[in-house]
């Protein structure tokens, strides 16, 4: 395998792995600031273990989300130097403003919010919660504007030529504010917090089939299905405004998204289906004319086909495109379908009755999760062949001076790593969840272990 | 360029960097430092107290990291690229170790069991000492230089980083991160814990006095031309003698029990060794071995003078912002180290 493909399954590698976490601690944030602020309101004790119990949850999953963060930051340097080299005049001030504007905001109050319980007063505690959970939305903020001028560059302009071309910043906030940054930010965001909030869901509702700790579970449960009832009934609009914009900014994405060749017809609109890329057919269950539809309010418009491209410039995968954004969208239906009856139910009072439902809330933590994966799949392999579309391409954004065999070396050493790193992570989240949430007036918090050889805890 | 109180954007932006790099060496070195001396503490208990003492903060020592890298990124990206390309086994050793630090620390209070923590222990501590050698080591290599083509790109081979010079600056710098990291334990303890992380730290301010001396020895015999700014201008001299002072002030400060002095003058040691490798290596970025003429240096690997302007105002902005809440965590946290059912 030559260092284009190994890079490119290393970076694909070792983002998704880390997606897994950023989108859990924003939406586990927004939760524990509505829970946080359910104790300061109403002062019960009740909300007070809720929130430490989701608290430990979110150090375990914020703590990996740094460790494999970091990584990502400097992957542009590794492996894509040319890449790095021709966008950093842009890429790099966004990042440099998310380390200093929100990272920093994040990790510093993140102490406070872990161990600042008995050393700072409430309202002052509830301060660091909410500024923890405003620095992971603003990391949010610089991360997918940096992506976005990729999909869709703004506010540069291009000097020199052929090897030393690069782009320099013209318009700082044209390149903030381009074209698809506000769609996708929200998109992203909207599709944290169906992350977080089908977390809390999934884990209150396990307790609810076990009858365990009934008094927390089932006001959390509420909380998290409000949080996931308006995330996924705003995630429909936000996906349709996203479309729009790939329609507009990105036509050779979109024909692959629906797999649509032929420029002169109309494009139709799968429920699902297969593409073969050979023959340039799509074959599945279809509403006819439904792409056009949607873009043009017309059934019969023409959209643009990937053959308006030439092959070398249009997405390599495009039934793999196609494929992940399908179950996106199918994914996107099954929540709010989900989350809609989940709430008749509640407004019926009958929302705890029915067994089956709280199975499947146990279950559907694994479909924001996958969501999540495929969407950006979606994105980043419907923006092929280009690193930055039209732009650049993948293939010239590599290191020159960086081998393959070192790269297999990496890619080698983050499977390994990565793989224990799960295991650890589902085996302590699992423990935590069986553990439960424990009332902190006694001792039962504190584990054998320590107690014996620690005085203070002892007589504390 | 542009220039910003009498001094040119591009240098602004080199102090900047230096600055950063600067924090980082100070803040996560006493985190480093003590995860590197984690096995020579042998009770449970004192292990703890040593992770709780830098548990609330070592993830927000992390940032300063993050904001070097972008830094670079940012303002210097032909360095950044070529760097991390040329840096790439090493680099990615680095930051394996920094996964493993992060979750060694998470993960290790989770479980009682008694092999479970040991094993955590150990790799907390192992994690630490790679993370340390490996950043001097690059350290050590940038301050050399790297052979590099006209696209400034790394031409050589990565086996070549581990020459005498880099394995010294390697050592040394581990030496340095475990006196710091030990006077900050001590600052941080009472009683036994405290009087045992004396005795260590006045070791590890041996260790570090004898590979720094030996380090110099070997510059000024093998490497000359490293100290050549600060031998032709001796106004620069200031810098060894206040690293000379803080130094010998570390035992004096132990003894008399004022472990905050001590501290800072590990921060000073730390800050005027850097100062001392950016006069030496200003204005490169990384200095071509093979031909000058390809070194990258803050002339030729600058952003746009837009983005410089955007970049300085970020920093103005942002500075004072971080400041002010990493005071105000360290505040919360300040005193011996309590623990509570919250603790690791």
């Amino acid at each position: 395998m030559d260092v284009e493909i190994l890079s490119r399954i290393q970076f694909a590698f070792t983002i998704a792995f880390h997606y897994i976490y950023p989108p859990l601690s924003i939406g586990l944030g927004l939760t524990l600031v509505i829970m946080e602020g359910m104790y300061l309101k109403t002062r019960n004790p009740i909300y007070e273990k809720m929130t430490r119990f989701w608290i430990k949850i979110f150090a375990l999953i914020f703590g990996i989300g740094v460790a494999t963060g970091i990584i990502m930051e400097f992957e542009f340097g590794t492996n894509w130097a040319a890449y790095s080299k021709y966008v950093g005049d842009i890429f790099g001030s966004a990042l440099a403003a998310e380390g200093i504007f929100a990272f920093a905001l994040e990790s510093g109050f993140l102490g406070i919010l872990l161990f600042g319980w008995n050393r700072v007063g409430p309202k002052v505690h509830f301060f660091a919660t909410v500024m923890v959970f405003l620095g992971s939305m603003f990391s949010a903020v610089w991360i997918v504007v940096a992506n976005s001028w990729q999909q869709t560059p703004a506010g540069y302009h291009i000097v020199g030529e052929g090897m030393n071309a690069r782009a320099e910043i013209t318009d700082f906030w044209a390149m903030v504010f381009n074209p698809s940054s506000v769609d996708r930010l929200t998109h992203t965001w909207l599709g944290a917090f169906l992350a977080g909030s089908f977390l809390v869901l999934s884990v209150n509702a396990y307790y609810i089939l076990k009858k365990k700790h009934l008094e927390i579970a089932k006001p959390a449960f509420k909380i998290a299905l409000t949080v996931a009832l308006i995330s996924s009934l705003c995630q429909l609009i936000s996906g349709h405004s996203s479309a729009d914009g790939v329609a507009k900014n990105q036509p050779a994405k979109l024909a692959a998204m629906e797999g649509h060749y032929d420029s002169s017809a109309a494009a139709d609109m799968y429920l699902f289906g297969w593409v073969n890329d050979k023959e340039q057919k799509t074959s599945g269950l279809a509403i006819p004319g439904g792409l056009s539809f949607l873009v043009h309010q017309d059934f019969k418009a023409p959209i643009t086909g990937l053959n308006a491209f030439k092959p070398e410039d249009r997405p390599g995968q495009v039934n793999a495109v196609f494929q992940f954004y399908h179950i996106m969208i199918s994914i996107g239906m099954i929540l709010i379908a989900l989350t809609v009856y989940a709430s008749w139910l509640w407004w019926r009072g009958k929302l705890f009755d029915k067994r089956w439902l709280m199975l499947v809330f146990a279950w559907a933590v694994l479909l924001p999760q996958i969501g999540n994966q495929v969407g950006w799949f979606t994105a980043e392999m419907g923006r092929q062949p280009w690193v930055v579309y039209g732009l650049l391409r993948t293939s010239d954004g590599l290191s020159k001076n960086v081998q393959a065999q070192q790269v297999l070396f990496s890619l080698i050493l983050f499977t390994l790593v990565y793989t224990i790193l799960f295991i650890l992570f589902l085996y302590l989240l699992n423990k935590k969840i069986k553990h439960g949430p424990v009332d902190y007036n006694t001792k039962e918090v504190i584990d054998e272990g320590s107690k014996r050889d620690n005085p203070i805890l002892q007589h504390g | 360029m542009g220039s910003f109180l009498g001094l040119d954007y591009n240098v602004w932006w080199f102090l900047v960097f230096g600055a950063v790099i600067s924090g980082y060496a100070i803040l996560d070195g006493f985190d480093l430092g003590a995860g590197a001396l984690h096995l020579f503490l042998k009770k449970e208990q004192s292990r703890r107290i040593a992770l709780n003492a830098i548990g609330p903060i070592w993830d927000g020592n992390e940032v300063w990291l993050v904001i070097g890298g972008g830094a670079l990124f940012a303002g210097f990206p032909v360095a950044y690229a070529a760097i991390f390309s040329a840096f790439y086994i090493p680099f990615f050793i680095f930051l394996i170790g920094l996964i493993w630090r992060a979750v060694a620390i998470e993960f290790r209070s989770k479980e009682p069991g008694r092999l479970w923590r040991l094993s955590w222990d150990f790799v907390y501590s192992f994690a630490c000492i790679v993370i340390a050698l490996s950043l001097g080591l690059m350290l050590g290599n940038v301050a050399l230089g790297l052979p590099l083509n006209d696209q400034k790109e790394f031409t050589g081979n990565w086996l070549s980083f581990f020459n005498p010079f880099s394995i010294l600056v390697a050592v040394t710098t581990l030496a340095l991160f475990m006196m710091h990291g030990a006077i900050y334990l001590a600052m941080k303890t009472e009683n036994r814990l405290y009087t045992k992380l004396t005795i260590l730290a006045k070791n590890f301010t041996v260790f570090f006095v004898m590979s720094f001396a030996i380090t110099t020895v070997y510059t000024l015999l093998y490497i000359p031309h490293l100290s050549d700014r600060i031998k032709s201008n001796p106004q620069f001299f200031i810098f060894p003698l206040i690293m000379m002072l803080a130094i010998a002030n570390i035992p004096r400060m132990l003894n008399k029990g004022k472990y905050r002095h001590a501290f800072a003058s590990s921060c000073v040691t730390i800050a005027s060794l850097l100062i001392m490798v950016a006069i030496e290596v200003f204005p490169n970025l990384l200095y071509a071995t093979n031909d000058a003429a390809n070194s990258i240096t803050i002339h030729n690997a600058v952003a746009s003078e837009k983005t410089m302007k955007i970049l300085l105002l970020i920093a103005l902005i942002g500075t004072p912002l971080v400041a002010l809440y990493t005071s105000f965590v360290f505040w919360t946290f300040k005193g011996k180290v309590k623990l509570d059912e919250m603790s690791y």
